[in-house]
């Protein structure tokens, strides 16, 4: 017993000796590449990119002095269709451009504001080592140009954005961005790299009021916003402006999180990311289907797309996703590979033989008999159904969510054709539709409902909003089903 | 000599009564400043009334200025010395740098509003000599800062305060005399440190109000400033102790 423990124990120190000289050797090479060592060779400008594009990596390229331009600009832009919101950006676009460099890099960096804006501002670049990020000598007032250097030591994915009081306004005004700064030798090649950052937004109106929307101080305060969107906007990732790839390729996503105060849980509907850099660093978690981004934060997600069809981006803290604008598409095209998603391979009608359960078929038939009701019955009922089936994505008043559900209300689409709409309900609608001149092009799954209770739902919906009071019936249904 | 300037300086001030306020920056202490009676320019300076004192003044045309005084944004959107077309004249005089700013009111036997003045007579809306605690009163600077291009506007034509006084909020930033007294070091969320406190009059955790975010971004628009600068949203209006002889 004792002699083993010898043994082992002299094995273990030569073990460590070992290591330890290898250790040494190592430690040898990595003090000559300390980033703060490292001596650029050469000067370029940095190229930069608005969302949801990014700069061409780095590569092998050696460290080096990159000009960088970047120009604030106030401007009106579009929050949603009819709804307008002053931005405040870096370099014209929400988020700001990307930036990216490598470790080494030395930045000079030179901050314009515009001369027609108001204000002063700053950038805080969480990527700076030094006082306030750069902020304490950025701050630029109208018409102006401010100059400073840095050089960037840490590899990562950082978050830069606007410091200048009311420093919550500023982002909330849409201040924020990210730059990347590569390790030696970059990142290791993928497909394809996009740039998708997410913010909140506090308006005047709710949700889809229209006009120009001023910034409400009161709901940054107490954080609840009306809008949280990817890239700045409801729909920059959605109707045409979807991300692409095709089946076999790699992505990458540089995700960010501008804040001013939510935390994102940040999700691709139908895909598991392969490699998560955690919170931008150095360290990769595998097999990941939500990555927690915080305000002021970033990650590098990448994933290889196996199967075509369409992926939703989504804040999985889903609220945001489907009711305030956190939603894009990432669009892949190819050969479907059964192996991997088959679709739906058969539907069957499911019947359980539970005693309790077993009543569903007797309601069923029960049903099709259905009473003679009234009109002011039918919608009195309709009102219910509607309420807890069709109300989460149509909304109240039939309103509908622009750019993601149509609307009900005056809707050309459903007054002009009742049998189609009996069998939206019935059947489910998928694909491209045109509702009072807007593209939709959703999913609705068919909806578990009898005859009796679609004739309610659908009397009730045309006799609200404007509709044009067509009186649906159960035998309508029926004839349909 | 006031006979060539336009009507709205003819009869240009209204006496401001003294009082006391706690200002936003209102030093470690949170005492309020006394603000001794004095009179204020009901409207911002216009360009015609700017072009009328250069054509006295040559040193402060724009070929002919030091580039001291001024840098070289004065006066950008005028196309020479004596042509600031297509801007209205009666829109404010912008672009012009405190030098300018302060060479022009004494030149019209006044001076530049300090801070203190210049908030002072800013806290009043068209009732209440303080409306800062009003919500609609700060919703409605706050959204001033949203507009873009708003230099464009005539003088005149928002609303007349508590004093007679107009254009306030919702035209164009103003030059006071001591616009950098109050020290930003750049770095907004840094000017709360205790060091800074002592002799830069305190800070944005220190506010009297930190719903007065619209007073915020006066004082850091002022501390983006130096003497020679000039905006295209930065005017002024002038301010006296005695009311000018005519």
């Amino acid at each position: 017993m004792k002699s083993k423990t010898d043994i082992w124990m002299k094995r273990s120190f030569i073990l460590c000796a070992f290591s330890a000289a290898l250790f040494l050797g190592s430690c040898k090479k990595s003090e000559t590449t300390n980033a703060a060592d490292i001596v650029t060779q050469g000067e370029m400008t940095a190229e930069l990119t608005s969302p949801p594009h990014v700069p061409k990596p780095i590569g092998n390229r050696n460290a080096m002095k990159l000009k960088l331009n970047m120009e604030i600009k106030e401007q009106e832009g579009t929050m949603t269709d009819g709804v307008k919101y002053t931005y405040w950006t870096f370099g014209g676009s929400v988020p700001g451009s990307f930036i990216r460099t490598r470790v080494g890099d030395e930045v000079e960096f030179h901050l314009k504001n515009h001369p027609d804006n108001k204000l002063p501002h700053n950038i805080d670049l969480h990527a700076v080592t030094g006082p306030g990020g750069g902020a304490t000598s950025s701050l630029v007032a109208p018409g102006h140009e401010k100059v400073f250097s840095f050089k960037v030591l840490n590899p990562g994915l950082y978050v830069y954005h606007c410091a200048t009081a009311p420093v919550g306004m500023h982002i909330a005004n849409g201040m924020y961005g990210l730059i990347l700064v590569e390790p030696e030798g970059g990142l290791p090649p993928v497909d394809k790299e996009y740039y998708v950052m997410q913010g909140d937004f506090y308006t005047q109106g709710e949700y889809g009021a229209k006009g120009l929307q001023a910034f409400d101080m009161n709901k940054a305060v107490k954080e609840t916003p009306d809008y949280v969107v990817f890239n700045g906007k409801v729909g920059s990732l959605t109707n045409g402006n979807e991300l692409t790839a095709k089946v076999g390729e790699t992505v990458r996503l540089f995700v960010g999180n501008g804040g001013p105060n939510l935390v994102s849980s940040f999700h691709v509907i139908g895909e598991i990311f392969d490699n998560v850099h955690i919170e931008g660093g150095t360290t990769i978690n595998k097999n990941v289907q939500t990555t927690l981004i915080p305000a002021g934060g970033a990650a590098i997600v990448d994933f290889k797309v196996e199967t075509p069809g369409t992926f939703i981006l989504v804040d999985h803290s889903i609220f945001r996703a489907f009711n305030k604008g956190a939603l894009g598409m990432l669009k892949v095209e190819g050969k479907e590979n059964k192996n991997i998603y088959s679709g739906t391979i058969q539907e069957g009608i499911y019947l359980p033989e539970g005693g309790t359960i077993q009543k569903m078929p007797e309601n069923k038939t029960a049903k099709t008999e259905a009473p003679k009701r009234t009109v002011a019955d039918k919608i009195k009922i309709g009102k219910e159904i509607f309420g807890t089936t069709c109300f989460a994505c149509h909304q109240s008043e039939g309103q509908g969510i622009p750019g993601t559900f149509p609307p009900l209300a005056k809707s050309d689409y459903l007054n002009s054709d009742s049998k189609r709409a009996i069998k939206t309900i019935l059947h489910g609608l998928t694909g491209e539709v045109n509702v009072n001149g807007k593209k939709y092009n959703n999913v609705m799954p068919a909806q578990n409902l009898s005859d009796d209770e679609i004739a309610n739902v659908l009397t009730y919906i045309y006799s609200s909003w404007g509709n044009n009071k067509t009186e649906v019936t159960p035998e309508m249904v029926k004839a349909l089903r | 000599m006031l006979n060539g300037l336009s009507n709205a300086q003819k009869n240009g001030m209204v006496p401001i009564k003294e009082g006391s306020f706690v200002p936003l920056y209102g030093a470690t202490s949170q005492k309020p400043v006394f603000v001794k009676s004095f009179y204020m320019d009901v409207y911002p300076v216009t360009n015609a009334e700017f072009l009328h004192f250069i054509q006295k003044n040559s040193t402060y045309r724009k070929s002919k200025i030091k580039g001291i005084f001024a840098d070289k944004s004065y006066l950008y959107y005028w196309k020479n010395d004596f042509d600031f077309e297509p801007a209205n004249p009666n829109a404010p005089v912008t672009g012009v740098s405190w030098f300018a700013a302060k060479k022009y009111c004494e030149c019209v036997g006044k001076r530049l509003p300090t801070m203190d003045e210049w908030e002072y007579v800013a806290m009043a809306d068209e009732k209440k000599r303080d409306a800062r605690t009003r919500k609609e009163f700060n919703e409605y600077i706050l959204s001033w800062y949203e507009k873009s291009r708003t230099y464009e506007n005539q003088i005149g034509k928002t609303f007349k305060n508590y004093w007679g006084v107009y254009d306030m909020h919702g035209l164009v930033w103003e030059w006071t005399s001591d616009f950098n007294s109050i020290f930003l070091s750049g770095e907004s969320r840094k000017d709360k440190s205790s060091d800074k406190n002592l002799f830069c009059g305190g800070a944005s955790v220190n506010a009297t109000d930190l719903m007065d975010y619209a007073a915020f971004m006066r004082y850091a628009f002022r501390g983006s400033l130096k003497a020679q600068y000039s905006t295209r949203n930065l005017g002024f209006r002038c301010a006296g102790n005695t009311f000018p002889k005519p």
